[in-house]
């Protein structure tokens, strides 16, 4: 028993350098998830021969011919009985680098509440493709959900390349058609590993069946991937958790730090009181400390006597949450019972807790397509974007920003029972009308703090004497938005409007001219445009703008930008036949030649906008005088005759 | 810097301190053993320069090793802790448990009637226990705060979602919660946590001499709670405990292990479970979980 081994030693020398990983799996029974799992356990020695004689033991009683490895991982005695998995399991194993956490969650949909807790805490989500059968609908789930829990990196294994003869081209195919799904995905880091988990390749040991492979091994990069990239070490947030006063002469704020680093010292706000003081200990049993990083569990002592309790919310004076009782939010749902609008709920938000209201349901997520559906409401799995209000102000940032200050579970208070759990987009939108919409969109730079505009829209709308709004022309190309937006424009700027056109060639040449035409530079192209067209309309105008603009989310992204009812998306559509015909760029002709690809309408994907979002133009029934009437009395109060030249 | 041990501990006193903010009456359940002495080291951090603002708990089966008792007494006094001791004995004298019989005759199962009995006499609505996930299959899906109805009992098929650090310890009167602050820890984390913080645990860990005999590969300490039998020889060995539990079901593994840094050597090269040398798992192959549905610890 005492005999060590080279091992042994390494570990235990080495530990105190180890660093912590949490990652979450997804799969069915027949993805060969537990295999996977089992096979880490197995391959990383973290299997006792215990363990190991228990689950020989019952394969042989189940009639198994080898040693079930998924047996290592399956609990409970339904899951035993029916062979699945049932609820989020936790295992643990450590290599001489790292020590690793798997939330192990099963992937059917009726599991989609499973797969949210395993992702809430994960930092790695691992996505089972199969390779005989390729990506399908549970995998693309998977990812959506990682994304949506905004779980810094994302690794596709591709397993059972043993069944495909370990075929280059069927892996290249999958990774292939993977990221073209992924592209609608927020995620910047994607890994594919091709590996068999029943036979061990690429899982722990290098195969030699994949000499075509030259990535890591699938334990060698979770060993290696950077841990704490979500963390946000920007905006200082403590959340009171508990105030210890053991004598008169001692007042300690403890808790654990959200986001964001402090000195001694250094001033801080406390919410809602809005009272400042300055840091004057960072105290722990082990000694004070010089600087308090995220995640540490510590206590504060103040420079002053404030008055701060359980609830409250440490952080510096120019870097605050946005402090309100309106907010919306991706919610799921997570019980039997559906969600009910109009009900008193409880809400936990950090430590704080109050009573609140699900306000509005604003659609429902279809995770299955990533698409948007109308609903009535959520029931048990399902996801949705909601509106809430509270009883009492929470402290919130945009989950993407801050999962800890951004993240909520609600309670119902008959049964206690958490019910649903929330990642918070923005702030209500009153808000967004002190110019700060726009703070929850994908952000690579969180410490840049929003100002309100110097001269708030409201004021430039007064002195233009009409509204900002925003038109967004989508279609493929050569189906008329240009030319009706062109009209459109005309008529409103001979009305005395501010207007702006933006369209797709001007901007091509100018700020997007690094911008080509796959997937990825597409998003990119809207996304710059829908922050121009944002600035623009700030200024008070009524911002055009044209653009094949082919896919829903990116569109959906744009929306987002804008405070409820001042974005507008108009469709203009034709026949593709017409499109060819008219083909007013000559695209069309180039592209029957070969000579460019991926042009929408023609080989390239165009995704049309839902009914409820859009206002549809048909270009093969209506004149451009007639489109343009129709617009102008949709969205304007002019009289159209007046208009016309 | 993420170090493995930090983040634990960070965690374990988040923990802590959630259960001190969240419940009127919690208790820490000790037994003695090194995760309970991890609980309250992690419970003396999470509210210095306070005292730890609620008592620890013992469910005493009367057939401890005399180690462990001695090494609870010096603990509660070093720290100025409050005790509350449970008794078997003194629920079999009641007539609420009867002992059982027969060689492997064991108070193990019997402490949960004097556990529950105790939770309720002190109206306790928090138990912290010192249960990790890496112990045993059934535990590996247990919440880090866990829901009792009205009989204490655990339901595997209604937990609570648990998500990001927010952990809902809201109940009804009546029911309780059992709450883990080590759920994320494993053995080795445990010795390495001891050796890091330089903790005093009893003596009974190290290797020793101890008068032992052998039943179905388990070697037990030869005590007078034991029903040894004729055929089970007394052989005198040097041996260590990996858990301290109830003398009776408690079994020693063979080992020269006599400081943290050999124990940490020994545990990294084991190839055995540290229930692996627990009668008590061994009945069936859900005995954990059958007890937990119950109210075991």
């Amino acid at each position: 028993m005492s005999n060590s081994n080279g091992t042994s030693q390494e570990i235990s020398n080495n530990y105190l350098d180890m660093d912590l990983l949490r990652f979450t799996t997804a799969g069915s029974v027949d993805d060969g998830k537990s295999t996977l799992i089992g096979r880490l356990l197995y391959d990383s020695k973290s299997i006792f021969e215990d363990q190991m004689e228990a689950i020989e033991k019952t394969s042989r009683s189940s009639g198994e011919e080898k040693v079930n490895l998924a047996l290592l991982t399956d609990g409970l005695r339904a899951e035993r009985e029916q062979k699945i998995t049932i609820d989020v399991a936790y295992r643990y194993f450590a290599t001489p680098r790292r020590k690793f956490i798997i939330a192990d969650t099963p992937g059917h949909i009726q599991y989609t509440r499973n797969m949210v807790t395993g992702a809430s805490t994960a930092e790695l989500a691992i996505i089972l493709v199969d390779a005989s059968k390729g990506v399908l609908t549970q995998s693309k789930r998977h990812a959506f959900i990682s994304s949506l829990l905004h779980i810094p990196h994302l690794v596709v294994a591709v397993n059972k390349m043993d069944l495909v003869d370990y075929d280059q081209n069927r892996f290249d195919k999958i990774v292939s058609e993977f990221r073209t799904f992924a592209k609608k995905l927020d995620v910047d880091n994607i890994s594919y590993i091709p590996i068999s988990a029943l036979k061990g390749d690429n899982v722990v040991e290098k195969s030699e069946q994949t000499s075509w492979y030259k990535g890591a091994t699938l334990l060698h990069h979770l060993e290696t991937v950077k841990v704490d990239s979500s963390q946000n070490i920007i905006d200082f947030r403590f959340p009171v958790q508990y105030v210890i006063r053991p004598n008169q002469n001692f007042r300690g704020f403890s808790g654990r730090v959200a986001s964001g680093r402090v000195k001694p010292g250094e001033e801080v706000l406390a919410l809602p009181s809005k009272k400042s003081s300055r840091i004057k200990e960072i105290v722990t049993k082990d000694g004070n400390l010089e600087e308090a990083v995220p995640g540490d569990s510590v206590t504060f002592t103040l420079e002053d006597e404030i008055d701060i309790s359980r609830g409250d919310m440490i952080v510096r004076k120019n870097n605050v949450p946005n402090v309100t009782n309106a907010f919306e939010a991706y919610l799921c749902w997570m019980n039997e019972e559906e969600m009910e609008l109009d009900k008193s709920y409880i809400i936990m938000h950090t430590s704080r807790t109050a009573q609140v209201f699900i306000t509005d349901l604003i659609y429902r997520m279809n995770v299955d397509s990533i698409s948007r559906e109308d609903a009535d409401t959520l029931k048990l799995n399902e996801i949705g974007r909601v509106k809430l209000k509270t009883s009492q102000p929470l402290f919130i940032d945009p989950y993407q920003i801050n999962q800890r200050t951004g993240s909520f579970i609600i309670i119902d208070p008959a049964s206690n029972v958490t019910v649903g759990a929330g990642m918070i987009r923005a702030g209500s939108t009153e808000s967004k009308k002190n110019g700060k919409s726009g703070s929850d969109s994908k952000k690579k730079s969180p410490n840049v703090v929003w100002q309100p505009w110097n001269i708030p829209r409201e004021e430039r709308e007064k002195r233009n004497g009409h509204k900002a709004k925003v038109l967004w022309f989508t279609g493929i190309s050569g189906a008329g938005k240009s030319t009706i937006a062109r009209e459109l424009e005309k008529r409103l700027w001979k009305e005395g409007r501010q207007t702006m056109l933006l369209d797709g060639d001007q901007v091509r040449h100018g700020l997007n001219g690094d911008l080509g035409f796959s997937p990825k530079d597409r998003t990119e192209n809207i996304r710059r445009i829908g922050e121009v067209a944002r600035l623009f309309f700030e200024h008070g105008n009524i911002v055009i703008c044209t653009f094949v603009s082919p896919y829903r989310e990116d569109r959906e992204a744009v929306r987002e930008l804008f405070p409820e009812g001042t974005f507008e998306e108009i469709f203009v559509k034709c026949a593709p036949e017409t499109a060819h015909s008219r083909d007013p760029k000559g695209l069309y002709e180039k592209a029957k030649k070969g000579e460019i690809k991926n042009l929408t309408g023609f080989d390239g994907e165009y995704q049309a906008p839902k009914h409820e979002n859009a206002v549809v133009i048909d270009t093969d029934r209506q004149s451009v005088e007639e489109c343009a009437d129709e617009l102008i009395n949709k969205f304007f109060h002019i009289c159209p005759k007046r208009l016309k030249k | 810097m993420n170090n493995h041990l930090k983040v634990l501990e960070d965690e374990g006193i988040f923990i802590m301190r959630e259960v001190a903010a969240q419940f009127e009456r919690p208790v820490l359940l000790f037994s003695g053993g090194k995760d309970s002495i991890c609980m309250v080291q992690l419970a003396l951090k999470a509210f210095y320069p306070g005292k730890i603002p609620f008592p620890l708990m013992h469910i005493d089966t009367g057939h401890n090793f005399p180690e462990t008792i001695e090494f609870r007494d010096r603990l509660v006094e070093e720290h100025g802790l409050e005790l509350i001791v449970g008794s078997v004995q003194e629920s079999i004298n009641n007539g609420r448990v009867k002992e059982e019989t027969g060689p492997d005759a064991s108070r193990n199962a019997l402490q949960t009637v004097t556990l529950l009995d105790t939770l309720k006499k002190h109206q306790v609505d928090a138990a912290l226990g010192g249960g990790r996930r890496d112990e045993e299959k059934a535990r590996a899906k247990e919440r880090f705060f866990s829901h009792r109805d009205v009989f204490g009992q655990w339901d595997p098929k209604q937990q609570r979602p648990e998500l990001w650090n927010l952990f809902n310890g809201r109940k009804n009167p009546g029911e309780s919660f059992r709450v883990f602050p080590l759920s994320n820890w494993t053995e080795m984390d445990v010795w390495q946590y001891i050796t890091q913080e330089k903790m005093d645990i009893p003596s009974i860990y190290f290797a020793h001499k101890r008068k032992v005999f052998e039943r179905r590969g388990v070697w037990l300490a030869d005590t007078e709670f034991v029903n040894r039998q004729d055929d089970e020889e007394i052989v005198e060995k040097t041996v260590r405990f990996r858990t301290i539990g109830d003398a009776t079901c408690t079994g020693a593994v063979l080992s020269n292990a006599s400081t943290l840094d050999e124990i940490i050597e020994e545990v990294s090269a084991a190839r055995q479970t540290e229930r692996g040398n627990r009668h008590d798992d061994k009945r069936s192959e859900t005995a954990m979980e059958d007890r937990k549905r119950q109210g075991y610890f």
